[in-house]
């Protein structure tokens, strides 16, 4: 097998650069939803030692004086991007694996023939031109390889690396640490250091029996990848979701259960949404809600339940929120964060009704839900929303510096001038 | 004697009710006398995405400021339609980066010599020269403006 790896430079720094091109060359950092850490770095800020997820105000000094130019993150135009380039990475190759908002994996085993490097390049270019986004392409003979040649591209002036002979591959792994190979996390990373496996090649040269005890088969795996041999295939459709989790910090320290109630219903009426949209039910509901982690009384408190029936009905799910919310909830503590988490999903095709249970009406549920969804996609998320939401929502976070959603909002196009320059 | 013969339920059914079947649904009455003679003339609907958008992709609309450009129609205030993956050719009106701003002009190349016309005389052509920062946006394709 031949994989490239398409990866997006900086993607949301990116993005928002694509649409206000004086930002090139300019310190750039994206906050994550509610401004709370940094998600994104242009190279600038990279070079300022800023690490990812750092808490912003802990750069708040460097900002000022390094006038870093700081975004609230704006998913709608990094979806909107994020789209596009998939889309046009799909006429390079019939099989593409979308991996994450800005990486896809691209079998090119087809393509042998050609030389590849170049096929990359064009396909850099490509993207480039047609979407505005820069993007580093590594090639190799495995998805893990792929991996370790996309972190050579992203620092080569090209963006583009093929990982082509054994030694070429030996060569770079014994640079590498082993915590940058795809996988491995933090935990293993210090298991492995504890064995005297420090760099990737130590690691792939590492006793298969020892390496398979800790790992299972997915270590196995993930040497065979290393050694050139594909094991993890192109995944070309997408795995259905296994859970989907909504949860904000708040504004300001919250510590009664009414703003907390308003919270949790808004987040759970966004999850049961999102879960309708995925044509997807609930088995298991999550509730939680917990202080800042600096906060002098910390507290983390959460409660899962096993739904009597799976569910993506609001109404319902948010009885049984609410009802958790309450045993959970204890007063006097300042709260910063709550969420909403629904796991267990399935495909809303199977039914299975509760034996405890009289005949409900399904239908009508569904016809009312269903038209709560329409109208909040024609008229603007929240439009319909359930009374306990409240109208002041004190707590409630506000993006303070997203950018305009220049490509999803008719009035926030982006605008050129008919004029003078500057 | 007479021999009671009952009639014996071997097996009871019932009906499945949870299946649905879609049955077509014949909007054309059927009619004993003539068909409708435009029936088999039906092609769709004519959509002006596809009449202005060749590569969806690479399509992002952008507002006009401004009346530079007022002899090709562009108003301010107008929304242009801009394809990222055509060619920027001479006489082309593009989407061009100067310095940082997204400005719409005519390209001009003449002699190697890149120029960002206005169409209208009260504003002056811009030559692009070395230090400048200068790059192509997009390609603007129509323009939308109402009347």
């Amino acid at each position: 097998m031949i994989v490239a790896l398409v990866d997006c430079n900086n993607f949301y720094v990116s993005c928002e650069r694509v649409f206000q091109p004086k930002l090139w060359g300019k310190p750039v950092v994206v906050l994550s939803n509610n401004d709370g850490c940094v998600v994104a770095r242009s190279p600038e800020v990279k070079a300022l030692g800023v690490a990812m997820g750092v808490p912003f105000f802990k750069i708040a000094p460097l900002v000022r004086e390094h006038d870093i130019q700081v975004f609230s993150s704006n998913y709608a135009l990094y979806g909107d991007l994020s789209n596009r380039v998939m889309t046009t990475l799909e006429q390079f190759s019939p099989e593409v694996e979308i991996y994450s908002i800005d990486e896809a994996f691209i079998n090119l085993s087809n393509f042998a023939q050609m030389n590849l490097s170049d096929y990359a390049i064009s396909i850099k270019e490509t993207v480039r031109q047609w979407t505005g986004i820069p993007v580093s392409i590594g090639i190799g003979p495995s998805k893990v390889l792929a991996k370790v040649a996309t972190e050579v591209a992203k620092k080569i002036k090209l963006g583009v690396y093929h990982l082509e002979s054994a030694e070429q591959a030996d060569e770079i792994l014994s640079k590498m640490p082993v915590r940058d190979i795809w996988g491995i996390g933090s935990r293993l990373n210090k298991w492995l250091n504890t064995q005297g496996i420090l760099t990737a090649l130590q690691f792939k040269q590492a006793n298969e029996g020892l390496i398979q005890k800790k790992m299972g088969v997915v270590g196995q795996r993930l040497l065979l990848e290393l050694k050139g041999y594909s094991c993890l295939p192109i995944e070309v459709m997408p795995n259905p979701k296994q859970e989907t989790c909504v949860s904000r910090s708040f504004a300001k320290p919250v510590t009664n259960l009414g703003e907390l109630k308003e919270a949790i219903t808004l987040y759970l009426s966004r999850a049961a949404e999102k879960i309708r949209n995925q044509k997807q039910r609930a088995n298991i509901l999550i509730v939680f809600i917990r202080s800042s982690i600096y906060a002098e009384q910390p507290v983390s408190r959460s409660l899962a339940i096993t739904l009597p029936t799976a569910s993506n009905y609001t109404p319902e799910l948010l009885a049984h929120a609410l009802g958790s919310l309450e045993t959970i909830y204890l007063p006097n503590y300042e709260y910063k964060k709550a969420g909403v988490i629904l796991s267990g999903l399935q495909p809303e095709s199977i039914r299975q009704c509760n034996l405890f249970e009289t005949e409900r009406d399904w239908q009508s549920q569904e016809k009312l839900i269903a038209v709560v969804d329409q109208i909040n996609r024609k008229y603007g998320a929240e439009t319909l929303t359930f009374g306990i939401v409240g109208k002041k929502q004190s707590w409630r976070m506000r993006s303070e510096n997203r950018s305009w959603r220049f490509t999803t909002k008719w009035d926030e196009l982006p605008l050129a001038k008919a004029g003078y320059w500057n | 004697m007479t021999t009671n013969n009952p009639t014996l339920v071997a097996q009871t059914y019932r009906p499945v009710l949870k299946t649905k079947i879609a049955l077509p649904l014949f909007t054309c009455p059927v009619s004993a006398g003539f068909p409708s003679p435009a029936e088999d003339y039906v092609e769709g609907k004519l959509d002006l995405n596809q009449y202005l958008i060749k590569h969806p992709v690479a399509t992002f609309f952008v507002r006009v400021t401004g009346d530079s450009m007022i002899g090709s129609g562009i108003h301010s205030g107008d929304l242009l339609i801009v394809d990222r993956s055509l060619e920027a050719k001479n006489n082309k009106v593009i989407i061009a980066v100067v310095d940082g701003e997204l400005l719409v002009k005519r390209l001009r190349i003449q002699k190697k010599q890149i120029m960002l016309v206005a169409d209208n005389p009260e504003y002056p052509s811009l030559v692009i020269q070395g230090e400048m920062n200068f790059e192509v946006w997009g390609v603007v394709t129509n323009v939308i403006h109402p009347l």
